[in-house]
Protein backbone atom coordinates (compact mmCIF):
# COMPACT_ATOMS: atom_id res chain seq x y z
CA UNK A 1 0.00 0.00 0.00
CA UNK A 2 1.36 3.35 -0.97
CA UNK A 3 0.39 6.58 0.67
CA UNK A 4 -0.19 9.47 -1.67
CA UNK A 5 1.10 12.70 -0.32
CA UNK A 6 0.11 15.88 -2.05
CA UNK A 7 2.94 18.33 -2.00
CA UNK A 8 2.41 21.86 -3.23
CA UNK A 9 4.82 22.59 -6.07
CA UNK A 10 7.58 24.98 -5.07
CA UNK A 11 7.68 28.23 -7.05
CA UNK A 12 10.10 28.15 -9.97
CA UNK A 13 11.14 31.77 -9.50
CA UNK A 14 11.43 34.11 -6.50
CA UNK A 15 7.98 34.64 -4.99
CA UNK A 16 6.54 37.28 -2.69
CA UNK A 17 3.96 36.90 0.09
CA UNK A 18 0.38 35.90 -0.71
CA UNK A 19 -0.87 39.30 0.43
CA UNK A 20 1.51 41.04 -1.95
CA UNK A 21 0.40 38.75 -4.79
CA UNK A 22 -3.27 39.61 -4.19
CA UNK A 23 -2.37 43.30 -3.97
CA UNK A 24 -0.56 43.05 -7.33
CA UNK A 25 -3.66 41.40 -8.82
CA UNK A 26 -6.08 44.04 -7.56
CA UNK A 27 -3.76 46.98 -8.27
CA UNK A 28 -3.05 45.58 -11.73
CA UNK A 29 -6.78 45.45 -12.43
CA UNK A 30 -7.41 48.92 -11.03
CA UNK A 31 -4.50 50.63 -12.82
CA UNK A 32 -3.21 48.88 -15.95
CA UNK A 33 0.44 47.86 -15.48
CA UNK A 34 0.53 48.85 -11.80
CA UNK A 35 0.71 45.22 -10.67
CA UNK A 36 3.96 44.86 -12.60
CA UNK A 37 5.25 48.16 -11.22
CA UNK A 38 4.59 46.88 -7.70
CA UNK A 39 6.77 43.87 -8.51
CA UNK A 40 9.47 46.10 -10.03
CA UNK A 41 8.87 44.89 -13.61
CA UNK A 42 9.13 48.46 -14.88
CA UNK A 43 9.48 47.90 -18.64
CA UNK A 44 6.76 45.27 -18.82
CA UNK A 45 4.46 47.40 -16.68
CA UNK A 46 5.03 50.48 -18.84
CA UNK A 47 4.38 48.59 -22.08
CA UNK A 48 1.23 47.01 -20.69
CA UNK A 49 0.00 50.34 -19.33
CA UNK A 50 0.56 52.11 -22.65
CA UNK A 51 -1.14 49.29 -24.58
CA UNK A 52 -4.25 49.01 -22.42
CA UNK A 53 -4.72 52.73 -21.72
CA UNK A 54 -4.18 53.71 -25.38
CA UNK A 55 -6.66 51.12 -26.58
CA UNK A 56 -9.26 52.21 -24.03
CA UNK A 57 -8.80 55.94 -24.73
CA UNK A 58 -8.86 55.40 -28.49
CA UNK A 59 -12.08 53.43 -28.07
CA UNK A 60 -13.72 56.29 -26.18
CA UNK A 61 -12.40 58.86 -28.70
CA UNK A 62 -13.84 56.74 -31.52
CA UNK A 63 -17.17 57.25 -29.71
CA UNK A 64 -17.43 53.63 -28.68
CA UNK A 65 -20.05 52.53 -26.18
CA UNK A 66 -19.17 51.85 -22.54
CA UNK A 67 -21.64 49.34 -21.09
CA UNK A 68 -23.23 49.86 -17.70
CA UNK A 69 -24.45 47.07 -15.45
CA UNK A 70 -27.39 45.36 -17.10
CA UNK A 71 -29.36 42.14 -17.07
CA UNK A 72 -30.65 42.37 -20.61
CA UNK A 73 -29.14 40.97 -23.77
CA UNK A 74 -26.32 38.46 -23.26
CA UNK A 75 -23.98 40.47 -25.51
CA UNK A 76 -24.64 43.58 -23.40
CA UNK A 77 -23.86 41.63 -20.22
CA UNK A 78 -20.62 40.31 -21.75
CA UNK A 79 -19.78 43.82 -22.94
CA UNK A 80 -20.17 45.06 -19.36
CA UNK A 81 -17.90 42.30 -18.04
CA UNK A 82 -15.24 43.16 -20.62
CA UNK A 83 -15.46 46.88 -19.90
CA UNK A 84 -15.19 46.42 -16.12
CA UNK A 85 -11.83 44.71 -16.70
CA UNK A 86 -10.32 48.13 -17.42
CA UNK A 87 -10.62 49.02 -13.70
CA UNK A 88 -10.24 52.71 -12.89
CA UNK A 89 -10.50 53.67 -16.56
CA UNK A 90 -13.99 52.20 -16.62
CA UNK A 91 -14.99 53.85 -13.33
CA UNK A 92 -13.78 57.30 -14.48
CA UNK A 93 -15.42 56.94 -17.88
CA UNK A 94 -18.77 56.00 -16.34
CA UNK A 95 -18.49 58.77 -13.74
CA UNK A 96 -17.83 61.35 -16.47
CA UNK A 97 -20.66 59.91 -18.59
CA UNK A 98 -18.33 59.37 -21.53
CA UNK A 99 -18.65 56.44 -23.91
CA UNK A 100 -22.32 56.81 -24.74
CA UNK A 101 -21.78 55.32 -28.21
CA UNK A 102 -22.71 56.81 -31.55
CA UNK A 103 -24.51 54.12 -33.51
CA UNK A 104 -24.68 56.25 -36.65
CA UNK A 105 -20.87 56.21 -36.98
CA UNK A 106 -19.29 52.98 -38.27
CA UNK A 107 -15.99 53.67 -36.49
CA UNK A 108 -17.83 53.90 -33.18
CA UNK A 109 -18.44 50.16 -33.35
CA UNK A 110 -14.69 49.62 -33.60
CA UNK A 111 -14.37 51.89 -30.56
CA UNK A 112 -16.80 49.71 -28.60
CA UNK A 113 -14.67 46.66 -29.40
CA UNK A 114 -11.47 48.52 -28.47
CA UNK A 115 -12.91 49.33 -25.03
CA UNK A 116 -14.04 45.76 -24.38
CA UNK A 117 -10.74 44.26 -25.54
CA UNK A 118 -8.74 46.78 -23.48
CA UNK A 119 -10.64 45.55 -20.41
CA UNK A 120 -10.06 41.89 -21.26
CA UNK A 121 -6.35 42.49 -21.93
CA UNK A 122 -6.09 44.27 -18.59
CA UNK A 123 -7.48 41.20 -16.84
CA UNK A 124 -4.74 39.12 -18.52
CA UNK A 125 -2.15 41.68 -17.33
CA UNK A 126 -3.43 41.57 -13.74
CA UNK A 127 -3.37 37.75 -13.70
CA UNK A 128 0.16 37.87 -15.16
CA UNK A 129 1.26 40.12 -12.27
CA UNK A 130 -0.28 37.60 -9.85
CA UNK A 131 1.65 34.76 -11.54
CA UNK A 132 4.91 36.69 -11.24
CA UNK A 133 4.22 37.38 -7.57
CA UNK A 134 3.58 33.69 -6.97
CA UNK A 135 6.89 32.73 -8.58
CA UNK A 136 5.33 30.97 -11.58
CA UNK A 137 6.96 33.43 -13.96
CA UNK A 138 10.21 35.42 -13.90
CA UNK B 1 -12.29 65.39 -29.73
CA UNK B 2 -13.00 62.33 -31.81
CA UNK B 3 -10.83 59.88 -33.71
CA UNK B 4 -11.87 58.15 -36.91
CA UNK B 5 -9.83 55.20 -38.15
CA UNK B 6 -10.28 53.24 -41.34
CA UNK B 7 -10.98 49.54 -41.04
CA UNK B 8 -7.38 48.57 -41.78
CA UNK B 9 -5.80 51.19 -39.52
CA UNK B 10 -8.17 50.16 -36.71
CA UNK B 11 -7.14 46.53 -37.21
CA UNK B 12 -3.46 47.53 -37.35
CA UNK B 13 -3.58 49.51 -34.08
CA UNK B 14 -5.55 46.71 -32.47
CA UNK B 15 -2.94 44.16 -33.60
CA UNK B 16 -0.04 46.25 -32.24
CA UNK B 17 -1.46 46.58 -28.72
CA UNK B 18 -3.00 43.12 -28.43
CA UNK B 19 0.25 41.52 -29.64
CA UNK B 20 2.25 43.55 -27.11
CA UNK B 21 0.09 42.30 -24.25
CA UNK B 22 0.06 38.71 -25.52
CA UNK B 23 3.82 38.70 -25.98
CA UNK B 24 4.56 40.01 -22.50
CA UNK B 25 2.03 37.91 -20.63
CA UNK B 26 2.33 34.59 -22.45
CA UNK B 27 6.10 34.09 -22.51
CA UNK B 28 8.87 34.15 -19.91
CA UNK B 29 12.01 35.66 -21.43
CA UNK B 30 12.32 38.97 -23.32
CA UNK B 31 13.48 37.18 -26.47
CA UNK B 32 10.50 34.81 -26.40
CA UNK B 33 8.17 37.73 -25.68
CA UNK B 34 9.35 39.62 -28.77
CA UNK B 35 9.12 36.54 -30.96
CA UNK B 36 5.64 35.62 -29.74
CA UNK B 37 4.46 39.24 -30.02
CA UNK B 38 5.65 39.41 -33.63
CA UNK B 39 4.04 36.03 -34.31
CA UNK B 40 0.67 37.24 -32.94
CA UNK B 41 0.98 40.50 -34.86
CA UNK B 42 1.62 38.69 -38.14
CA UNK B 43 -1.36 36.41 -37.51
CA UNK B 44 -3.63 39.38 -36.78
CA UNK B 45 -2.57 41.31 -39.87
CA UNK B 46 -2.37 38.19 -42.03
CA UNK B 47 -5.87 37.23 -40.91
CA UNK B 48 -7.20 40.67 -41.84
CA UNK B 49 -5.63 40.50 -45.31
CA UNK B 50 -6.84 36.93 -45.94
CA UNK B 51 -10.35 37.80 -44.72
CA UNK B 52 -10.32 40.87 -46.98
CA UNK B 53 -9.42 38.80 -50.03
CA UNK B 54 -12.03 36.15 -49.15
CA UNK B 55 -14.69 38.86 -48.98
CA UNK B 56 -13.45 40.27 -52.30
CA UNK B 57 -13.73 36.82 -53.91
CA UNK B 58 -17.22 36.32 -52.51
CA UNK B 59 -18.24 39.70 -53.87
CA UNK B 60 -16.92 38.93 -57.35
Amino acid sequence: MTAEVQVEAAPQYPAVSHGMAVTALILGWLIPGAGHFLLKRWTRGALLMVSVVTMFVLGVLMQGKVYGFNTGDILDILGFIGDVGAGALYIVTRAMDWGRGAIQIAAADYGTKYIIVAGLLNIICAVDAYSIAQGKKP
Amino acid sequence: MTVTLSHFSAAFVFAVFASTVFGITQRNTPREMVRYGLYCFSLFIGGVIVAGWVMWLLRH
